[in-house]
């Protein structure tokens, strides 16, 4: 736990770059599968919205959290089997400025 | 060319080129029994199929975010109402390959109904959370059902809406846990019925094909709700209350559909949610017969219109298979690999061939369902839904 957490504060700090491909390949995720309930646009659908203006109030860390191990009692499922930490930091930085058309 | 002698022969024999040489084709004559739409979700467009020699005819593009997009089908088969997700309701002409009429209904939506007699269409809303009643001819607003719930005037987003006999439409309301009928004999003054407290999170539902049961999947909780729509005033009841047996859920990469669910001979077959399950059901009792372990999280399980198999489909990650399910042993007797991104299924009306969308291959493969060989494909953009034409004549559908 505590291990976890360490680690989630350092890619928070100082994320590591990511390969252009492991880019595309996360928004891809974003757009057709975080998208099948978020929308692809992500203006919402079953879950909430994850719109610029929608996530401003949330901190990234908490954000993180939902994307790693999901939110127990809503349908969000942890995606920590396939997303690191440090490509979670990266997809919220995404959301927050706006995934680009 | 023959020698044209009047001016009557000439006009007649220009048509008669015209018709030939029709680059859409839109002029020829043809019925729309063997036609149906491709949803393709990222760029927004739809291709219009046929499924005799197994080929796209034309591509309408232009419907906004179809993301989760489906369609149903005018009673004559001819126009193609299609749902997006951004609120779009559009509806199309197969034959003449048209988009004739758009509107942007609602700022979040999730599906849609026709109505018994073809007049109207319902559409079930996210945001605002309600269902919104349309004319067919002209997209005309009709009547507004805000899916308001509780004492403090929350709206519920609504899923599950289907058509039932008597002019009716029924829906879950997802955020209330509430399932209500819409009686539109007075179409725009809807005579609601509710019911409360129907269990947790009602993410879909399904109508028997003879319009009597209302189902809805529960996510909140093991079990499903059932509402005998020939004894409404007998309520709502529990199936399958607890199917989980108190086990930790696994988590749900892609909520699973009830639409297209799977009735075979006496038997029901439903996707469960949190397990990688196939729920087997008695189709009189509504009592658990049993389970069929599978590949992962079921999406869709549809019957083979003979009721012999069922196809199941699966949620991310493991979206790239589909297994086929003897109906009377309830053995996996074939698994194929489309590709990533297995989204729908749709069989013929008759059930020789499967159409089967693959996202991340841009195709949209066909399987007969004898041999399980790939017998087609067409090429699309990111496919998802398949909607052929004889849902048109289905209740529910």
């Amino acid at each position: 736990m505590l291990a976890a957490a360490l680690i989630l504060t350092a890619s928070t700090a100082s994320a590591a770059p990511l390969g252009s491909e492991r880019q595309a390949a996360l928004l891809y995720l974003l757009r057709q599968d975080c998208g099948s309930c978020h929308g692809s646009t992500m203006g919402g659908g079953l879950a909430p919205p994850l719109l610029p203006q929608s996530l401003a109030e949330t901190p990234d860390d908490a954000l993180i959290a939902a994307i790693l191990d999901g939110r127990p009692g809503t349908p969000m499922p942890p995606w920590r089997f396939e997303i690191n930490p440090n490509e979670a930091a990266w997809m919220v930085r995404q959301l927050k400025g706006g995934l680009a058309e | 060319m023959t020698l044209v002698t009047s001016p009557a022969r000439l006009l007649l024999a220009l048509l008669c080129l015209a018709v030939t040489s029709g680059a859409a084709g839109a002029e020829e004559m043809r019925g729309t029994g063997d036609l149906g739409i491709v949803i393709e979700r990222t760029a927004g467009s739809v291709q219009i199929i046929e499924t005799s020699e197994r080929t796209s005819l034309d591509r309408i593009e232009g419907l906004g975010d179809l993301s989760h997009a489906s369609a149903v089908f005018s009673r004559d088969g001819r126009y193609a109402f299609v749902f997006g997700r951004d609120g779009g309701l559009s509806k199309l002409d197969l034959l003449t390959r048209r988009l004739v009429k758009r509107v942007l209904q609602a700022g979040n939506s999730i599906g849609g109904a026709i109505s018994q007699d073809g007049t109207l269409i319902a559409v079930s809303n996210y945001e605002p959370g309600g269902v919104r009643i349309f004319d067919t001819e002209t997209l005309a607003p009709v009547a507004d059902i805000p899916a308001i719930y509780g004492s403090n005037g929350a709206r519920s987003k609504v899923v599950g809406l289907v058509d039932a006999p008597g002019d009716r439409f029924v829906f879950s309301l997802y955020d209330a846990g509430e399932i209500w009928i819409a009686d539109v004999s007075q179409p725009d003054k809807p005579a609601i019925t509710k019911f409360a407290d129907v269990g947790q999170q009602p993410y879909d539902g399904l109508i028997t094909p003879d319009g009597r049961t209302y189902i809805a999947g529960l996510f909140g909780e093991d079990g499903l709700a059932m509402l005998d729509l020939w004894r409404p005033e007998a309520g709502v009841r529990r199936l399958l209350d607890g199917y989980g047996r108190g086990e930790e859920k696994l988590p749900v990469y892609k909520m699973p559909h009830l639409e297209g669910w799977a009735r075979a001979g006496d038997r029901i077959f439903l996707p469960a949610v949190g397990r990688h399950e196939l729920l087997v059901l008695n189709a009189v009792t509504f009592s658990e017969i049993g389970r069929i372990p599978v590949h992962g999280q079921p999406v869709f399980a549809v019957a083979r219109p003979d009721g012999r198999q069922v196809w199941v489909n699966f949620a991310h990650p493991l979206n790239d298979t589909v297994q086929i399910i003897d109906t009377q042993s309830l053995e996996i007797v074939q698994a194929l690999q489309p590709g990533k991104g297995v989204m729908h299924l749709e069989f013929t009306p008759r059930g020789e061939n499967v159409w089967i969308s693959v996202r991340d291959a841009d195709r949209v493969d066909v399987y007969d369902t004898d041999s399980f060989e790939r017998i087609g494909s067409i090429q699309a953009d990111k496919p998802s839904g398949i909607f052929l034409t004889a849902r048109a004549n289905r209740i529910g559908l």
